[in-house]
């Protein structure tokens, strides 16, 4: 028989928590990259074209050249390229605040790269603005090491 | 400088999971105790659990059908590999147990059986929760228990491996 | 190159479904095969897209063949991607001599899950994903960098989202729906600036399924079948700060290679899922104002993600069947801030 009570039409429904724990092993670029946000110094990686691409990659994008062994010491100022507004974090975001998502490009460096900026309200953020890093009190080697950038007085 | 050999990236995501039709009919029968499939319209094949479809012909499976809560021990494994989230200490038996009614095997965990007598052909029975604790979730059904009848010849489930 | 025809399509869409994503499909799969007129055991083929993410269960696609029925055992494949991307590979089979018709179908559930915070999962997992970025903002900070290098304005992008609503009045599968006027749209606040809550897809659980065949049988089986004349799709790196946010390169080179300008084009389909980006790939195009774009109004009317962009195909391939044109451009496009897109030249004998 097909059960016809309304009752039984509303579908069941129940959270499903998914977690995993994944520890990645980020090789040499990387690895250098994640050494220098330890020791709260920004770097990117020179292409053999010359460009400084941050975060450092192992091959330049237009290319598809590997990179050459030169590190470069970027920022700690930057430039925000681009920028938005987000009123609500969610709970896994950087900030607890409203803060903005950028793109910053680091003085010295070719490429912008994503994070958040800690600008107290949205008024404060304009396309062109100066802004530096927070750092987290532990540094551990990672992009969260850079807590934050926030407005450069 | 010493580099950075790995880094911990946890993924955390949280789902409202929606069950579907024919897998809410299937649960609400656990929660009364009554193990539901469903019947192919074109093969007449009986699916438990049912997911509204027939895997052969690609039609829906409509009618509904309540099979026995016992059955014949199909295949099965002795997991001897600690993990996290298990509800049973291993070794212990996952069984591919074909209920009376059913065309294809429903995956459960045997107990009160000594894994060297677990064969092919056994005979099996649910056991459940105590009834004022029944609700819709497998873990209405504890687990499976060897009973006394006589196994089931292997002409009548070698279709079903 | 073999001659491949769409002979068959159908699609479901709705915000919310109660369903699981097989009795989604199903009756969608059905429909496609049956007005194909070819018997299901003689498609040579079978092709899905789909995202285990939006599950939450690895090789959750493969539960999806039960919709199917795959028996006696069939040449199957799947793509982690949009259905575009999975007609792309049976038309390739196709190529190949080895099949001569394919079924493509793709599905997703949307509604269970946080999208955009899922989608973080598809950025790089060493400096992008951790800072847990959602969809919503980093298509805002493509629409920011799009209006500051172009001059286009807020209200250009209500014009897309108001044509849009309007359009999707029609069609059935559209979520969101209706008149709406330009000044009402741009007096809401915004949800990730420049952009406005009505500027993102709407959250959609739906699946697309489509038959494909090569050379005359198509003329048999489908009173106007739609040729695909031209076929291709590129990527962009997915670092947002290595490209140029403001155009879409891989669309252009796309464009240019499935032939876009080799005829002309009664309209396109274009799988803008933010309303910044139809602007975008308009001009990625290079299709004039004079061109209508997404008559069905579009993925800011029905996002189903993983399926939207083979609905783009099947949308327009409806219209050229029903000979309300003769030659379109289809487009799909994925990954974040248009990384990777497809173009799908059509044309209807």
């Amino acid at each position: 028989m097909t059960q016809t009570d309304a009752e039984h039409e509303a579908p069941l429904t129940a959270p499903h928590h998914l977690e995993y724990a994944y520890k990645r092993s980020v090789g040499p670029v990387l690895g250098r990259f994640f050494a220098g946000l330890r020791e709260r110094q920004i770097c990117g990686i020179r292409t053999r074209a010359g460009r400084v691409l941050v975060p450092p990659s192992e091959y330049d994008p237009d290319t598809g050249d590997a990179t050459t062994e030169e590190f470069v010491d970027v920022g700690p100022g930057g430039t925000v390229t681009s920028w938005t507004w987000v009123g609500k974090p969610r709970a896994k975001q950087p900030l607890r605040q409203p803060f903005a998502y950028a793109l910053i490009k680091l003085d010295g460096a070719d490429t912008a790269m994503l994070h958040a900026v800690d600008a107290l309200s949205e008024a404060r953020m304009r396309t062109g603005m100066r802004v530096r890093p927070r750092w987290r009190a532990e540094t551990k080697g990672e992009i969260a090491d850079i807590a934050c950038f926030e407005p450069e007085v | 400088m010493e580099l950075v050999k790995s880094i911990t990236t946890p993924v955390v995501l949280d789902y409202d999971y929606v069950t579907g039709r024919a897998q809410s009919r299937f649960l609400r029968g656990i929660a009364e105790g009554r193990i539901l499939g469903q019947r192919c319209v074109e093969c007449r094949r009986v699916y438990v659990p049912s997911r509204g479809a027939c895997g052969r012909c690609g039609v829906r499976t409509e009618e509904e059908i309540q099979v026995a809560d016992k059955g014949t021990v199909t295949t099965f494994c002795i997991v001897r590999v600690p993990s996290e989230n298990l509800s049973f200490n291993p070794p212990y038996v996952c069984a591919a147990v074909l209920l009376d009614g059913a065309d294809i095997p429903f995956n459960h965990v045997l107990q009160e059986c000594a894994l060297e007598d677990v064969r092919m052909g056994m005979r099996v029975q649910a056991v459940w929760v105590e009834r004022e604790l029944l609700g819709p979730t497998m873990s209405s059904i504890r687990y499976f228990k060897p009973i006394a009848e006589p196994d089931a010849a292997f002409d009548t489930f070698k279709e079903h491996l | 190159m073999r001659d491949v025809a769409i002979v068959s399509f159908a699609q479901s869409a709705k915000a919310r479904e109660i369903r699981n994503e097989i009795e989604i499909l199903m009756p969608v799969v059905q429909e496609a095969v049956r007005n194909s007129k070819l018997p299901r055991q003689e498609i040579g083929f079978t092709c899905s897209g789909s995202s285990d993410y939006l599950q939450g269960q690895s090789f959750a696609f493969v539960g999806a063949l039960d919709a199917v029925g795959a028996w006696p055992p069939i040449k199957e494949s799947h793509v982690e991607m949009d259905g575009a991307w999975a007609l792309y590979e049976a038309w390739i089979k196709i190529q190949t001599g080895d099949v001569d018709s394919a079924l493509v179908y793709s599905f997703g559930k949307s509604s269970p899950g946080d999208l955009p915070e899922i989608l973080a999962l598809q950025l790089d997992p060493y400096t992008m994903t951790p800072l847990w970025p959602d969809a919503d903002s980093l298509a805002a900070l493509q629409a920011r960098a799009f209006l500051e290098a172009t001059g286009k304005s807020e209200r250009d992008l209500a014009q897309v989202v108001a044509r849009s609503r309007r359009d999707a009045v029609g069609n059935p599968h559209a979520v969101v729906s209706g008149a709406v006027d330009v000044e009402k749209l741009l007096a809401e606040p915004h949800y990730r600036s420049p952009l406005r809550a009505h500027d993102l897809p709407p959250i959609t659980d739906g699946a697309s399924a489509m038959v494909v065949v090569a050379g005359e049988r198509a003329r048999k089986l489908c009173e106007r079948p739609v040729w695909i004349r031209g076929f291709d799709h590129r990527i962009e790196p997915l670092g947002l700060g290595l490209r140029d946010l403001a155009r879409s390169a891989s669309t252009e080179i796309a464009g240019q290679k499935a032939g876009v300008h080799k005829g002309k084009v009664d309209f396109a389909e274009l799988h803008a899922p933010y309303a910044h980006q139809e602007l975008i790939l308009r001009a990625a195009l290079g299709l004039g104002e004079n061109v209508t774009i997404n008559p069905s109004g579009g993925a800011l009317a029905s996002h189903p993600l993983m399926v939207a962009g083979l609905i783009r195909i099947g949308e327009a391939a409806t219209r050229i069947m029903a000979r309300r044109g003769d030659r379109a451009v289809a487009h799909a496009t994925q990954g974040p801030c248009l990384q990777q897109n497809l173009v799908c030249v059509l044309e209807g004998d």
